[in-house]
């Protein structure tokens, strides 16, 4: 692992990852291997129920699944034996593809709170009223949410779009190592999904990494991968560059799956 | 068979007592015909029972209320309660108008001066017996069912203390008023009777608070009654905090009788108590008479709490909507019934109601009882009740932010109580609210599945 003379270091490695959904024997993933590099952005394709959006999930630490063998590192540590609350504390952030409404939850409050966890955990010091909310406010702005959203309970009322723009809010204030994307750009018009890519480019550099799960190419073309993984049937089927979206959205998934099972 | 003489025995102490009472009490004739008629209703039913036949009091068994003794606290020693106390306990703003009630007994050296100007009259109810006999007698008792209820009628035998507000008509600058019933260390079990009447005039507006607030762990009653009239075009924004003792039992009702065109406006909080009953009786009596109530309670240990809505579409044209919420934890109960009646020829009425709950322990139970009854053809009714826990999915949202399982719990508690605090227009009682509700929430964690490998 030595990161010396300019050598690539993995920041997420998953390995032979095997997963059912909690309480069952319906397996899900079934032996997936990946690694993201520092500073690299990953894209990972698959049709529907391919288990794309599982893998980011297991990764974040959600409780309806269950990891019946492999491994999940980070830095080279367990992820899988880290509770979800560390996993964002070491650095992970997971854009959800279908945010939750916290009914009455303050968003100012609950997400300085989520910033100072973030802190703590670092040996920093908690952020002052002050510091955040000139953070909270540039955020906003930035993703392009109304000021007014913020007097809201957190994503009650919020339209589709609102509530992605206000997972990138999140994604700039916790400023993770790890973003996790799923299916951000479902449910996106135009605008949004613009302002939401230009947000995540601005985001790439050396020391983050981001996986993002899409459904469609259409997101591939304002965020840019490093690399793209279909995902088939529980595993990855084939792995490219940037190309191979393209060779998707004119191909189609069926096109992997026929390779899948020739290969 | 045993039972019933030792209730009947029981009885009696109410009975020497009033006639103990009588003598103490300003000799007003036409007074004591009303707590005499009190009584002697009240010495015919005796309290309600929760046996079968008895719907109104199915999920409240006042027992161990009618099986003890409660003497009325004839004296109440001056020095027994400060201001410093009450301001650390109770809401508290000194631009309101607040009269202090020491166990039932109005306080004048803690109360605001009585106000008896520009139309606007607050005082101790036995304070004005004279100046305002001619208001009393049209209004008091009309409104309440004191000859089906044993609480009322016996609230009626001992009315003395409590308040008598009177707004005149076109009165919109009356300051706020808070009436502040606060229990005190006594020797022995006594009962508070508070018994108000506020009468707002037409197109005139009021704001009236009453806060049941305990300086004691040991038990005591509050057996309250509060009659509230609005005239045409009036507007009444009521605020109710419960905060009893533990121990303590807590029977009140809130009877309200509004005109055409009048808008009640009430939020109740309420933390249970050994056994605790909050009653709005609502009458829509005119078209375009308004009501919302809104409540929130919340419950732990062997608490109990029972709020008994009752709201009756008098006439045409009018609306009611009912939205509260519980938290309930330990091995709490609590109960709530919105009966909704639809009278014959009430056309064109609007009705919602809905009751949510919290419920943070398998041993704590909550029986929610929506009821609509209509006798109209041209109505829009709905109710809704849920009773539940917080999703998974919502906590692991927050956890994935990084919040650890005791904080995002809070939030959620918090964030649940938010929805109806957060209503309140007037600033020192809603601060107050946001305060002692965080305060008072139950130490709970949420348990979730935890991820990991099996």
């Amino acid at each position: 692992m030595a990161s010396n003379n300019g050598a690539k270091q993995p920041l997420l490695e998953v390995r032979d990852l095997h997963v059912v959904v909690a309480g069952t024997n319906t397996e899900i993933l079934k032996g997936v291997d990946l690694t993201v590099n520092l500073g690299e952005v990953h894209a990972i394709m698959g049709p529907n129920g391919s288990g794309k959006s599982t893998l980011v999930n297991v990764i974040a630490g959600r409780p309806d699944y269950e990891v019946t063998s492999g491994e999940v590192l980070l830095h080279g540590q367990d992820v899988l034996a880290m509770l979800p609350e560390v996993r964002a504390r070491e650095g992970m952030f997971l854009a959800f593809q279908y945010p939750l409404e916290l009914p009455g939850v303050r968003p100012w409050q609950f997400l300085k709170a989520a910033v100072d966890a973030v802190r703590k955990h670092r040996g920093e010091t908690e952020v002052s009223a002050r510091e955040f909310d000139q953070m909270y406010k540039a955020a906003a702005i930035e993703m392009g949410l109304k000021p007014e959203l913020a007097k809201r309970a957190m994503n009650e009322g919020f339209s589709g779009g609102e509530k992605k723009r206000n997972e990138m809010v999140q994604l700039a204030l916790l400023n993770p190592k790890l973003a996790l994307l799923d299916e951000t750009d479902s449910g996106l018009d135009i605008d949004a999904l613009k302002t939401v890519a230009e947000a995540v480019n601005n985001r790439r550099g050396p020391e983050r990494s981001i996986l993002l799960v899409t459904h469609y190419q259409r997101l591939l073309n304002y965020i840019k991968p490093d690399f793209v993984h279909v995902l088939v049937s529980g595993r990855i089927a084939v792995s490219g560059g940037p190309e191979l979206a393209h060779e998707l959205e004119s191909k189609g998934y069926d096109w992997v799956k026929e390779t899948a099972a020739a290969g | 068979m045993t039972q019933q003489v030792e209730k009947r025995e029981k009885y009696d102490q109410y009975l020497a007592d009033f006639e103990t009472f009588k003598k103490s009490a300003n000799g007003h004739t036409w007074l004591n015909e009303i707590r005499t008629t009190g009584l002697s209703t009240f010495n015919a039913t005796g309290f309600p029972t929760a046996t079968r036949g008895n719907e109104e009091w199915r999920f409240t068994n006042v027992g161990p209320i009618a099986r003890k003794a409660f003497t009325y606290p004839f004296k109440v020693s001056a020095d027994s309660v400060t201001k410093e106390q009450l301001k650390a306990i109770a809401p508290w703003d000194d631009k309101w108008t607040t009269l202090v009630f020491v166990d039932g007994r109005f306080d004048e050296n803690l109360s605001s001066p009585a106000i008896q100007k520009n139309g606007v009259t607050v005082s101790n109810l036995d304070a004005a017996l004279d100046s305002e006999k001619g208001l009393i007698e049209q209004h008091l008792g009309r409104y309440v069912e004191s000859d089906k209820n044993g609480f009322t009628a016996v609230n009626t035998a001992f009315l003395r203390d409590g308040a008598l507000v009177k707004i005149a008509d076109n009165t919109e600058d009356t300051p706020p008023v808070h009436l502040l019933f606060v229990s005190s260390e006594r020797s022995e079990p006594f009962v508070a009777y508070p018994r108000s009447l506020v009468v707002v005039g037409k197109n005139s507006k009021a704001t009236l608070m009453e806060s049941y607030i305990s300086l004691t762990e040991n038990g005591y009653f509050t057996d309250g009654v509060a009659e509230i009239v609005l005239q045409d075009g009036a507007q009444v924004d009521h605020f109710r905090l419960m905060r009893e003792a533990a121990q303590a039992y807590h029977i009140t009702t809130t009877q309200v009788h509004q005109s055409k065109d009048s808008t009640f406006n009430s939020t109740s909080f309420a933390r249970g108590s050994s056994i605790a009953r909050n009653q709005i009786h609502v009458a829509l009596d005119g078209p375009g008479a308004a009501c919302t109530l809104k409540g929130l309670y919340l419950t732990d240990g062997s608490e109990h709490i029972d709020n008994n809505i009752n709201i009756d579409h008098l006439k045409p044209h009018t609306n009611s909507d009912l939205f509260f919420k519980g938290i309930l934890a330990g091995k709490s109960k609590a109960v709530f019934s919105g009966r909704v009646i639809v009278h014959k020829d009430a056309q064109k009425v609007l009705a919602n109601q809905s009751d949510k709950n919290l419920i943070l322990s398998e041993n704590a139970r909550i029986n929610t009882k929506p009821m609509l009854l209509i006798y109209a053809d041209d109505v829009k009714c709905a109710h809704g009740a849920t009773a539940g826990a917080v999703s998974d999915d919502v906590i692991f949202y927050m956890l994935s932010r990084g919040l650890d399982m005791e904080t995002a719990t809070r939030y959620l508690i918090q964030g649940f109580a938010h929805e109806v605090i957060d209503g309140i227009p007037l600033d020192g009682f809603r601060d107050y609210m946001d305060t002692y509700f965080v305060e008072s929430l139950p130490a709970y964690t949420f348990q979730m599945k935890r991820p990991g490998r099996n």
